[in-house]
């Protein structure tokens, strides 16, 4: 145990934990990192590419060592860094990308193969033969490196989506968050103050230095006790804001029960959309690595995050507390981890600091003008060598903090192509012109990183950002803090021949980058992918800018010329199961019922989707084994005697005004102006390219009201279109227009005992053929007042209805219907029952509107007025469609027993089945128990004039070739009798 | 993206539908010889450049407008909504 005093942990409570089996115990307030180092366990993986033994370097975000499973089963989740698991009671995780245990990895032969690896190592060494590269190479090389592995397993827990609205969004809660978030809770603005970690404070929970001669946590906790008592500031806590979007929209996800053993009652996590008038970005910055040899070993740390471990967490990275620690700095800051260092009693071997004048900030060795040349320990530190005036010694060492300098946190900045802009001053990227609109970074994410210029520049940050939103707002009392000059020096890598780590995660090594010199690979953009710096889970958030500087060094420029990549979301990763905020399955998307569906679900009825709505696809009775059993009676009640279809989902629109005639003359390619009060019509629909694209009924209730039927699937897009006619070109019309699908419940009644049906339920409405014959329309009422619309109109052939009540009397009209039926064989029949008895007729659907027909191809080219302007009414006659000799067909098999295949093509028999010699396709087939066998409709070449003619319908798909004879496309009662007796 | 309705003030582009190139609302006349080639240009033709943009939007979530958003492409910055209504009106009234 190395477990030390102070630390903002619980003492007062032990969690017990498992890692890789073993069972350790921490406190709350640690992370898995943390309480795992407080064990002396630093070994926590194996890199990505050699396998090399790695421990934490960092304590935060940007860790790119320490990945973990954590959890088991379906909710295991690959690549956790442990630096930020928050540690609950019975966390279980496990180490990654080992064969056998951690400290024995049989892969570990990978990194005595690294002459192998080399950057661009997978264009070069597997380039052929090429068959190789996906039967041996790439499963080869998948199962060598990598990361965690996915359970395989749906994932049990619930996430959600939220929204939030602010005057100012402030991301991050360290010194500069705290006093921007401030300023503007206290000046009355909305806030929203996001930070990734658990507790508020950033950086100031990790240092040591006081906050007006008192320690930082505690203003921190007086702040958040003020913020958190503001009606008009929201605290997000464990939530990272992970993109900037256009105009003030930011992404985050909130961690709401990552840290709970199992969620419970809540979700795992939400995905919040904030949209701000203005946002501060006040991410700190990210300590850099010094590359030099062997410098990945567990035990060698960022100096800012050993000290985060020693001040905050009360954990030091060795395995006994009197292991020796040393520190390797090229700046001041780095030095004030050997101070923390020495103020918590550890045995402190000296500072490194490879300036020849290193300044001397307290009582501890220091090796000025010295670096650090090479390292040893298997499985942990146990050794330094330290290099000064061309002698070395080795030193014994267990842990070493490394500083080279620390990097802005500007990834949000650069998320609109912002382009970060080099400070030589500060030897690091700054945030540049041309990032998102309204956001203000402050603090060290904008290079002023000591306390007291965070502290003030967030306020600053604050003030300014209210006051482009007319709120003015005061600079709070700051505490006094520390306002040391971070003083440091270009010092970028140890040089020599061993292989010294820039990117641990990807295993880029400076010779790899020396490599890519060599091979011309100069541009950042290509240093990148021929090496794949930074290109793993943590987007070389400790190693690109250090490669950059590598970089330019060997080109001889400057790293200002050498140039940065900029960055794209997510700051960190986001699981895909919070992107989707729990819209899986059948909630994918929402679900639309029809007003009889519980009815149908009683009466046992099987459902299919049809566009966004489920309808009642056919109504097993008892005895019937097989859905065509249920269909084929169905459709012979409809013929016989009587049927229901629920035909609500067909879409309604509402068109009103005294221009309403004229506007639907002109959106329909028939005319409608003409019809008669009372009367309905059925209308074709084109897109202006000319092809058929909806059809449907208009029924004319008043001089200045129609009603618009269009097709299930359509709805949405006809009334959109029917809206951009009226707005967009045609604003001088005199016509309203309004989507009633939902308003209306629509029962179809038909079959030749669907006049005696009906007239059981009207209020003395005269339906005879005389009064109300087909075509016609009306309102009325029926069941003894309900309000209702009738229309005589038939997809079926025969005489039929259609009855439309305000929706929520929908399923009673429908039980009033089977009840008031039941002498007369009444039938429910579904969506099957509806296609067979539709193409029985001859009617088209979906599958002969299907964007490619024009009106001609399904023998309604007469339907095309030429009289009048409509869209697509000019592109219909243009050659190329007016040209089509296609016609719709039926299509009858000359064998009873074969089936007809729909999707088959069309071929003259004898002739060539390719595409030149295609004569057409197969839209619809049904078995047809009116005519006893398969039955199907097709568009044919010259069709109209080829019936009788035998043709071969040939599909490849499936396999198989029939004989059909080409017939008229009208199968029951061609002569239209049944429907208008 | 938020969409500055001319009615309804700052909306969320999620809101709306995207069609595209206003130029649509310039429907050409049906009459004279010309009519097909101009509609063919007009139904298959659409400017879409990298820069200052008029295109048209569907807000379906919402109040049923359709607005003529001048966006410019490379900055997702919105310049100006108007209703199309308006804009078409005053398209016919200049054509007149």
């Amino acid at each position: 145990m190395t477990r030390i005093p102070g630390g903002l942990i619980d003492r007062s409570q032990t969690l017990t934990f498992s890692f890789n089996g073993r069972s350790y115990t921490g406190h709350p307030g640690d992370t898995l990192a943390s309480a795992l180092l407080a064990n002396g366990v630093r070994l926590m993986g194996r890199s990505f590419k050699y396998h090399r033994p790695r421990g934490p370097v960092s304590a935060g975000s940007e860790e790119p060592n320490a990945l973990v499973t954590l959890r088991s089963g379906a909710r295991a989740e690959p690549n956790t860094r442990a630096t930020v698991a928050e540690l609950y009671e019975g966390l279980t995780a496990r180490s990654q990308n080992h064969v056998g245990p951690l400290g024995f990895d049989a892969l570990a032969v990978n990194d005595l193969l690294s002459p192998f690896f080399a950057a661009g190592f997978y264009y070069k060494t597997f380039m052929w033969p090429r068959a190789f590269w996906e039967k041996l190479y790439e499963p080869m090389i998948r199962r060598a490196a990598g990361l965690g592995a996915l359970s395989g397993e749906a994932d049990p827990d619930a996430y959600d989506r939220g929204y939030l609205h602010c005057d100012l969004l402030v991301i991050g809660a360290g010194a500069a968050g705290l006093s921007a978030a401030l300023t503007a809770a206290r000046a009355g603005a909305q806030v929203v103050l996001a930070d990734e970690d658990f507790r508020l404070g950033g950086r100031l929970l990790a240092e040591s230095d006081p906050l007006d001669e008192a320690p930082a946590p505690d203003w921190v906790a007086a702040v958040d006790a003020e913020l958190r008592a503001l009606p008009n500031v929201r605290i997000l806590s464990r939530t990272t804001v992970f993109g900037a979007y256009d105009h003030g929209i930011f992404g985050a996800v909130e961690r709401v029960a990552d840290h709970l053993p199992e969620p419970g009652a809540l979700v795992r996590q939400t995905l919040w959309r904030i949209t701000a008038k203005r946002s501060v970005l006040a991410a700190g910055a990210t300590e850099r690595h010094i590359p030099f040899a062997a410098n990945d070993r567990p035990g060698i740390l960022l100096a800012g995050a050993l000290r985060a471990y020693a001040n905050r967490w009360a954990a030091l990275p060795v395995a006994r507390p009197q292991d020796r620690i040393a520190v390797f700095t090229n700046n001041d800051d780095g030095h004030r981890t050997a101070l923390d260092l020495l103020a918590k009693g550890a045995n402190l071997l000296g500072v490194i600091d490879p300036r020849v004048d290193a300044p001397r900030f307290g009582d501890y060795q220091l090796f000025a003008g010295a670096q650090v040349t090479g390292t040893h320990g298997r499985l942990g530190l146990s050794s330094i060598e330290i290099t000064r005036d061309g002698r070395a010694d080795w030193l014994e060492c267990h842990a070493l903090g490394v500083s080279g300098g620390w990097n802005p946190n500007l990834h949000l900045a650069s998320h609109h192509r912002g382009r970060p802009v080099w400070n030589e001053e500060l030897l690091a990227f700054v945030p540049g012109e041309g990032g998102p609109r309204g956001l203000i970074p402050a603090g060290a994410c904008a290079g002023r990183g000591s306390t007291s210029a965070a502290l003030k520049d967030g306020a600053r940050a604050a003030q300014a950002a209210l006051s482009e939103l007319g709120i003015s707002a005061a600079l709070p009392r700051l505490p006094g803090a520390e306002d040391k000059p971070l003083r440091q020096s270009a010092f970028w890598h140890v040089s020599g021949k061993a292989r010294a780590w820039v990117d641990f995660q990807n295993d880029v090594t400076v010779k790899d980058i020396a490599l890519a010199h060599k091979e011309n690979m100069r541009p950042v953009e290509h240093l990148k992918r021929w090496t794949t710096l930074g290109m793993a889970t943590d987007q070389g958030k400790t190693a690109n800018v250090t490669a950059l500087a590598v970089m330019a060094e060997l080109t001889g420029k400057s790293v200002a010329e050498t140039g940065t990549t900029i960055f794209r979301p997510p700051y960190t990763g986001v699981s895909l199961s919070v992107l989707g905020g729990g819209d899986t399955g059948k909630d994918f998307r929402p679900t639309r019922l029809t007003p009889t569906h519980h009815w149908a679900e009683a009466q046992g009825a099987a459902f299919t989707e049809v566009g966004p709505w489920l309808r009642a696809q056919y109504f097993p009775r008892p005895g019937e084994t097989h859905w065509r059993e249920s269909v084929d009676r169905e459709a012979t009640a409809v013929r016989s005697a009587v049927g229901l279809c629920d035909v609500t989902t067909l879409g309604k629109i509402d068109v009103q005004g005294s221009n309403a005639g004229e506007f639907l003359d002109r959106v329909y390619s028939n005319m409608m102006g003409t019809l008669k009060v009372g009367r309905v019509r059925y209308g074709l629909m084109l897109r202006e390219d000319g092809h058929l694209y909806d059809d449907g009924t208009c029924a004319r209730m008043a001089e200045d009201h129609y009603v618009v039927t269009t097709t299930t699937g359509n709805a949405g897009l006809v009334y959109r279109n029917m809206e951009f006619a009226r707005q967009c070109l045609w604003p001088e019309l005199d016509v309203q227009i309004l989507s009633t699908t939902d308003a209306w419940a629509q029962i179809a009644v038909a079959g030749p005992r669907s006049r005696e049906l009906l007239s059981r339920i009207v209020d003395g409405f005269d339906l005879s053929n005389a009064a109300f014959p087909f075509m016609a329309c009306a309102s009325l009422t029926v069941c003894g007042g309900l309000r209702a619309r009738i229309f005589r109109i038939s997809f079926s052939g025969e005489l039929a209805y259609e009855i439309a009540v305000p929706a929520r009397y929908g399923a009673a009209l429908m039980q009033r219907l089977m009840e008031q039926g039941a002498d007369l064989g009444v039938t429910p029949y579904g969506t099957e029952a509806l296609g067979v008895l539709r193409i029985e007729k001859g009617h088209a659907a979906g599958a002969e509107l299907n964007g490619q027909t024009t009106a001609a191809m399904l023998g309604l080219g007469r339907m095309v007025s030429d009289k009048k302007d409509s869209i697509g009414a000019v592109m219909s006659r243009r050659e190329g469609l007016a040209g089509d000799r296609r016609r719709l067909v039926g299509l009858l098999p000359e064998d009873p027993n074969v089936p007809v295949v729909p999707g088959s093509h069309l071929f003259t028999p004898g002739a060539p089945q390719d595409m030149a010699h295609d004569q057409g396709w197969i839209t619809s087939a049904c078995v047809s128990p009116h005519v006893g066998r398969s039955i199907g409709l097709g568009v044919l070449e010259d069709g109209d004039c080829r019936i009788g003619e035998l043709i071969l319908a040939v599909n490849p798909l499936e396999g198989t070739k029939a004989a059909l004879r080409v017939v008229p496309p009208h199968f029951v009662d061609p002569e239209g009798a049944r429907l208008r007796d | 993206m938020l969409i500055p309705h001319p009615l309804l003030g700052l909306r969320d582009a999620q809101e709306f539908t995207y069609l595209g190139d206003a130029a649509l609302l310039d429907r050409p006349s049906p009459e004279g010889e010309g009519a097909e080639a101009a509609f063919c240009d007009y139904v298959f033709l659409r400017g879409n450049p990298a820069g200052v943009h008029r295109e048209l939007w569907f807000h379906e979530h919402g109040d049923r407008s359709w607005l003529v958003v001048t966006r410019n492409t490379l900055t997702h910055e919105i310049l100006g909504a108007e209703l199309a209504s308006e804009v078409a009106k005053a398209l016919r009234g200049a054509a007149e």
